[in-house]
């Protein structure tokens, strides 16, 4: 009964879970960094658009210990990161799985019928590939939010050497609010992307480690929303993913 | 093709598994070695990175930090030179040169002055702007004479015993200053009177205040914060 397919090349199992671990390090000891000068505002100046400015990131949610301990894991996890990025999106290109993230014509509506469903406004799960709108945009998003903070990151590292970088976030302050922010956004979507995948498509994480994906239990063939048909298989409509070599 | 495949997967395994156990282990030491070898690799990626047309420039009209500089030292009480104790303060010039220099203030205000408004970035996250009047200490080096050796120079200061060393290309960079001058007037104690080493190119703890010697050497020695784990290159 089980419908079986190899969803997620080995590549992209392995730069997934790299990632957790290379996220987990540069938030933590971002974070700490953070800590040593919990502002945005310069010495004698005021930064409305943090309304917690001076106030620290609880510290449990950081790593590295002190300040220059949280710089050295920073600046050793970054080149993980790169390079595992590098490798992702290499990988995407050339391997031609971007087209199950970029964003096309038609994924707005198919998103707004997505949330329609979540919403109970809409019964049936609107029909989808490998990704519905809604998680196509979270994971298009990822590595955008990824190039964003590489070079935001390389704005607050070399604010001299490479001052042009800096330049496009305006300023060091600047950059280092986009640096902040866009982390703080990467890992808002980690989480929703955890709590989806716990609460919707649990199967998924077979997908994300072995590679195999069992169709007949995918949300759209389930009717699944947050905690609803978590359990069971297609009752009759078969699942329009296509089968992947 | 294979090759580096191959290589990019043992080099993630090992450092997956070495944050891993560091990150479980009581003792975060573990992770140590592979940490240093980042900073290593850093610091040459950093070096090679660096240019000396590459400057710090803070637009005209921006405004200066003023009273609100952060100040900060070492000792327990802020250092102040008292010529009726310690003599006449003056900047000591050695190591690796062929003129050994002693300058006092007086002779520091006679070689070519430069007066820049800069940017000072702290190891913390903060910045600040001041605009910095003093000597290029690649105007000083010249001045000495240095020699072939001349690789680092060392920056030590009187509140007690705090020194950087620096990468001679960072010290020759032209916003890399001894600067005896703040926002217009003569540096005040607080901010490391009598003369100070003050650049854009380093972070904040690079910059020695209350500057007396100049040290020019074949190798590094560290420095005080250095020492206690922060990066040796520590540059911006």
């Amino acid at each position: 009964m089980a419908a079986l397919v190899k969803r997620n090349h080995w590549v992209v199992r392995l730069t997934h879970w790299v990632n957790v671990v290379a996220v987990i390090i540069m938030a933590g000891s971002g974070m700490r960094i953070f800590n040593a000068h919990p502002a945005f505002a310069r010495p004698g100046e005021t930064f409305p658009l943090n309304p917690w400015d001076g106030r620290p990131i609880p510290g449990w949610l950081t790593l590295g210990g002190w300040l220059a301990g949280a710089r050295h894991w920073h600046f050793a996890g970054m080149w993980l990161l790169v390079a595992n990025g590098l490798l992702y999106l290499g990988f995407l290109f050339f391997h031609g799985e971007w087209r199950d993230i970029v964003p096309r014509r038609g994924d707005a509506r198919d998103a707004v019928e997505m949330i329609k469903f979540y919403l109970f406004v809409r019964r049936d799960h609107p029909r989808q590939g490998k990704h519905n709108a809604l998680q196509k945009t979270a994971y298009f998003a990822m590595p955008v939010l990824g190039v964003v903070l590489v070079l935001s990151g390389l704005a607050i590292w070399k604010p001299v050497t490479l001052g042009f970088v800096t330049a496009l976030f305006v300023n060091f302050k600047w950059a280092r609010f986009v640096h902040f922010v866009a982390m703080a956004l990467l890992l808002l979507l980690a989480l929703v992307h955890v709590f989806m995948v716990l609460s919707v498509d649990p199967y998924s994480l077979r997908a994300i480690i072995t590679g195999w994906y069992d169709r007949a239990r995918s949300p759209e063939a389930r009717n699944a929303r947050p905690f609803y048909h978590l359990f069971g298989t297609a009752p009759s409509a078969p699942p329009s993913e296509p089968p992947r070599p | 093709m294979t090759l580096d495949r191959r290589r990019f997967l043992t080099m993630s395994a090992a450092s997956i598994t070495g944050s891993i156990l560091a990150a479980c282990d009581k003792n975060p030491d573990s992770a140590q070695p592979l940490l240093r070898l980042a900073e290593r690799g850093n610091e040459r990626i950093e070096a090679g990175l660096f240019r000396h047309t590459a400057m710090n420039r803070v637009g005209a009209g921006a405004p200066i930090a003023g009273r609100d500089f952060p100040k900060y030292f070492v000792s327990p009480r802020m250092p102040v030179w008292d010529p009726a104790v310690n003599g006449v303060w003056r900047l000591e010039v050695s190591g690796a040169v062929r003129r050994p220099l002693s300058l006092t203030l007086d002779d520091l205000m006679k070689l070519p002055r430069v007066t820049q408004k800069v940017d000072h970035f702290c190891v913390e996250g903060w910045n600040a702007r001041a605009t910095w009047s003093g000597v290029r200490v690649s105007d000083i080096a010249r001045a000495a004479e240095i020699t072939n050796d001349a690789q680092y120079v060392d920056f030590a200061g009187f509140d007690k015993g705090y020194h950087e060393s620096w990468d001679m290309k960072s010290a020759m960079h032209p916003q890399t200053l001894v600067a005896y001058g703040m926002d217009g007037y003569l540096l005040t104690p607080a901010h490391g009177a009598p003369a100070r080493v003050h650049s854009p190119v380093k972070l904040g703890y690079k910059n020695t205040k209350y500057l007396t010697r100049v040290v020019f050497m074949p190798a590094r020695n560290g420095g005080f914060w250095s020492d206690q784990g922060y990066e040796w290159y520590g540059g911006t």
